[in-house]
């Protein structure tokens, strides 16, 4: 047995004006699970699509277990032995379990699809990863994890020996991340090789034994996970030191500005209280699910309340849709930024202003200068990288949209500030700039609502924790008591509560 | 942490090559060539009184091309305004004829009903965002024929009054119709407003993304509204302006109206996916078609083939977009680029 299943020495792909990879290296051994880590444009993604046959590199050479190959496409690395996972599952549907798992590679017998012996195939694979679904499922009415299972089952049916993995665990829960784990490790266990990219520490703690990090299209280095610590890592992946991951400034906190209370909304959420205070941080958390988003888009007038009452500054007010919220000073990031956030083929400066378009224009009529003026002030303060204006935001990263969404929300004239969450699909250079930002705002006397599921953030952004489990408040902790744990008990608090109802 | 402050460019640079790389510009040629070919069927074309009956053969259609281009901008549609056109029309001669209301009032029925139709698919549409407007708009617009049908049956409804006629018919100083002016005045406001003003820039907003649109405060289905309205409103002005040509209306008039404003439109380069297009190419292809349809009727061109003609440009239209000029012209040209 050679040293290496997989190995690639010197890869290097240009794109039209771009160098997505230089030079880059990576050995992976039998049976490993080897971590691959960078920020988001760090050339990860166009690694894999060399490795899966999709991209062809210009320079460099690819080894299977010591011997030379040439993929000329796709098939030949499936052929090969290699399947790739995505973290946007890119399956169909409308069909079924089964006719997802062998898509592409149906069993025929006589021209004729053998339905019976693929439906007992896919169910003994489902069966082998513990799921609790069965194959005649329809693909889309499963969650995202039960999609990623059929991925797996997908990836085991071709007898795949090396699985790669990207970015699995974006979303998922915590309890679903921990049986991909499992998963995972039995995978490799029966022997396949398995590389798992991640933004994720803990994913990589968890179950990686090396970690190889890309930054900026180059080969950074390959560490043991075994002694190797969050800073350093950083560092190879952002290039500098992050000495202050959480840059949470001291602010002292003034009155009361939004106070939400016995807010319901029925199906979703049920007699949620809280309130923000002028330069406070609130943390809003609990698992996927747990209704915190419904919760603020409640708040924005996104969707309606059934019952409750909405006070700012002490009076009670009415939202019924966003341009109210909005003309109250109560603002609100959406979760998902390329569908909510962005218009994605207009430059960063018109998604910027979009929201006080009016405010910029004289009696309707727009005025170009003024508008230009101000986006530019508001895109310099994010420091996003954008080169001109009218960069459309498709071209940004995540990161870096982000950015442009934060400056979209700027824009208006704001008392209470809502992320629903700031970085989610964000790499850590731009995570601690969106801190950086957070802490800024605090210090100018915003009220922030900060809606995440990373616990790190929620404990080392926020001043007050809010905890919600299945559409209720479970908890309420000050950042001084607050830990890891104290936080998970709260967010699993729904058997508990049930069985004392 | 040392960071060096990023400067953003807030100037768009000037590009002759982009200038260039224009539909309009490729819209232009086509327009010109169609005159030149026109001019050759008939000595009489490029003179001021030709191009103005020439110009009067299609106007009245192209009002409700106007507010067409606000609904394709949005990315939705509206199939339903031919019917519009239709109902509007007979409920004035209607209200005219059998209700005995002065032609005044009876004009002033036809906008309403026009653009109560309008509003009725707005309503729907907006209470009920999910519905594709495709659909709910063939479904009023067999109503709308339905109910004009109902009320006239198959007959003929006309002698309305002179000053009626001079709508269309009439012309200042016996040169200008007054529908032209009139046409020039809406649409210079029509691209004023989709380009100059809040209210436009909103539309191409909901157009590339309603979602977006929705979290960034804008009032998405309360603009929807006022278009559809709008749009029902100007197809009753198109039908004022055919009920003044024809003299007279029936339950049938207007057919085929909806898909060739669609088609105006969309060969003006403002494509059915919303939030793309400028409104001088909307204008330069109604123009266009409008010169070609007189063209080819002037040299007794079946009509059939004119369909075939307009059929094929409305293809070409639609791929220009998504043509790739490398792939055509080979290797070569990419090279020189």
């Amino acid at each position: 047995m050679y040293e290496y299943v997989l190995e690639l020495k010197g890869i290097t792909k240009i794109f039209p004006g771009v160098k997505a990879l230089d030079q880059v290296h990576f050995q992976l051994k039998p049976g490993e699970i080897h971590a691959l880590m960078g920020e988001n444009g760090a050339g990860k993604s166009t690694f894999i699509k060399v490795i899966t046959g999709v991209h062809k590199a210009e320079e460099g050479e690819m080894f299977l277990d010591g011997a030379k190959v040439d993929f000329k496409g796709p098939k030949d690395a499936q052929a090969a032995g290699i399947a790739a996972i995505y973290q946007h599952v890119t399956a169909y549907p409308h069909l079924t379990v089964t006719e997802n798992i062998f898509m592409g590679h149906e069993k025929v017998k006589g021209g004729r699809i053998q339905w019976k012996d693929m439906h007992e195939e896919a169910n003994a694979l489902l069966r082998e990863l513990n799921a609790d679904f069965t194959a005649t499922e329809e693909m889309g009415a499963l969650s995202v994890a039960q999609q990623q299972m059929v991925e797996i089952a997908k990836a085991l049916s071709m007898k795949a020996r090396i699985i790669i993995m990207d970015e699995p665990t974006a979303a998922l829960t915590k309890s679903e991340s921990e049986e991909l784990y499992r998963i995972t490790e039995k995978l490799r266990d029966e022997g396949a090789a398995i590389i798992f990219i991640s933004h994720r520490f803990e994913d990589m703690y968890r179950l990686a034994t090396k970690v190889t990090v890309f930054r900026d299209s180059k080969y950074i280095g390959s560490y043991d996970v075994n002694g190797i610590t969050n800073e350093n890592l950083i560092t190879a992946m952002v290039g500098r030191e992050i000495n202050d991951l959480f840059p949470k400034p001291v602010v002292k906190l003034g009155e009361e500005v939004l106070k939400i209370e016995d807010l319901s909304r029925t199906g979703y959420f049920k007699n949620v209280s809280f309130s923000v205070r002028k330069g406070e941080i609130l943390g809003l958390t609990g698992l996927v699910g747990a209704g915190r988003t419904e919760v603020c888009e409640t708040i924005f007038g996104i969707e309606k309340k059934s019952g409750g009452r909405i006070v700012l500054n002490g009076q009670e007010v009415a939202i019924d849709n966003p341009q109210d919220a909005m003309k109250l000073g109560i603002g609100y990031l959406p979760e998902d930024r390329q569908h909510q956030g962005l218009i994605l083929d207009w430059g960063i400066g018109r998604n910027i202003t979009l929201p006080v378009i009016s405010q910029l224009s004289r009696h309707g009529w727009l005025d170009d200068k003024r508008e230009r003026r101000f986006a530019k002030e508001l895109a310099e303060r994010v420091d996003t990288k954008a080169v001109t204006l009218f960069d459309l935001a498709s071209s940004l990263s995540g990161g870096n949209q982000q950015k442009v969404v934060v400056a979209k929300l700027l824009a208006s004239d704001l008392k209470v500030i809502i992320l629903d969450e700031p970085t989610k699909g964000v790499d850590v250079g731009a995570k601690a700039s969106i801190y950086e930002i957070m802490g800024e705002l605090a210090k100018q006397g915003y009220a922030i609502i900060m809606v995440s599921s990373e616990m790190p953030e929620i404990l080392g952004m926020s001043d007050r924790i809010v905890v919600m489990c299945d559409g209720r408040v479970t908890g309420e902790l000050s950042r001084d008591e607050a830990t890891q744990e104290m936080i998970l008990v709260k967010a699993m608090a729904k058997s508990h509560q049930k069985s004392e109802e | 942490m040392a960071k060096t402050k990023r400067i953003i460019v807030a100037e768009q640079a000037f590009s002759w090559k982009k200038f260039f790389v224009q539909w309009e510009w490729f819209l232009l040629l086509i327009f010109i060539a169609i005159n030149v070919m026109n001019s050759f069927t008939s000595e009489y074309y490029l003179s001021t009184s030709g191009l103005l009956t020439a110009t009067s053969s299609f106007l009245e259609k192209a009002f409700v091309a106007l507010p067409m281009a606000y609904i394709l901008v949005m990315g939705d549609i509206d199939i339903s305004v031919g019917s519009t056109v239709a109902l509007s029309s007979v409920l004035m001669a209607v209200s005219y004829n059998n209700l005995g209301l002065p032609m005044g009032l009876a004009l002033i029925v036809c906008l309403l009903v026009g653009a109560l139709c309008g509003f009725i698919n707005g309503i729907i549409l907006t209470k009920f965002p999910e519905l594709a407007p495709m659909i709910v708009t063939l479904g009023t617009s067999i109503l709308y024929r339905g109910i004009a049908v109902m009320i006239l049956e198959d007959q003929a409804s006309g002698s309305f009054p002179m000053w009626f006629s001079n709508i269309y018919w009439g012309k200042i100083g016996g040169v200008v119709p007054y529908m032209l002016v009139f046409f020039i005045i809406c649409a210079v406001a029509f691209g004023v407003v989709l380009h100059k003003t809040t209210f436009g820039r909103r539309l191409f907003a909901i157009g590339s993304n309603s979602l977006a649109s929705k979290y960034a405060g804008i009032p998405v289905q309360k603009i929807r509204l006022i278009v559809f309205t709008l749009t029902g409103l100007f197809a009753a002005v198109t039908a004022v302006f055919l009920t003044a040509r024809m003299g007279s209306t029936r339950p049938n008039i207007g057919e085929g109206y909806e898909l060739e404003a669609i088609s105006m439109i969309v060969l003006g380069g403002i494509s059915t996916d919303g939030g793309k297009g400028r409104f001088i190419g909307a204008i330069i292809s109604i123009f266009t078609i409008g010169f070609l349809r007189y063209g080819l009727g002037l040299i007794n061109f079946p009509s059939q083939a004119m369909m075939i003609v307009i059929g094929g440009l409305l293809i070409i239209a639609v791929m220009a977009p998504n043509l790739n000029f490398k792939k055509i012209f080979g290797k070569k040209a990419a090279k020189a680029a």
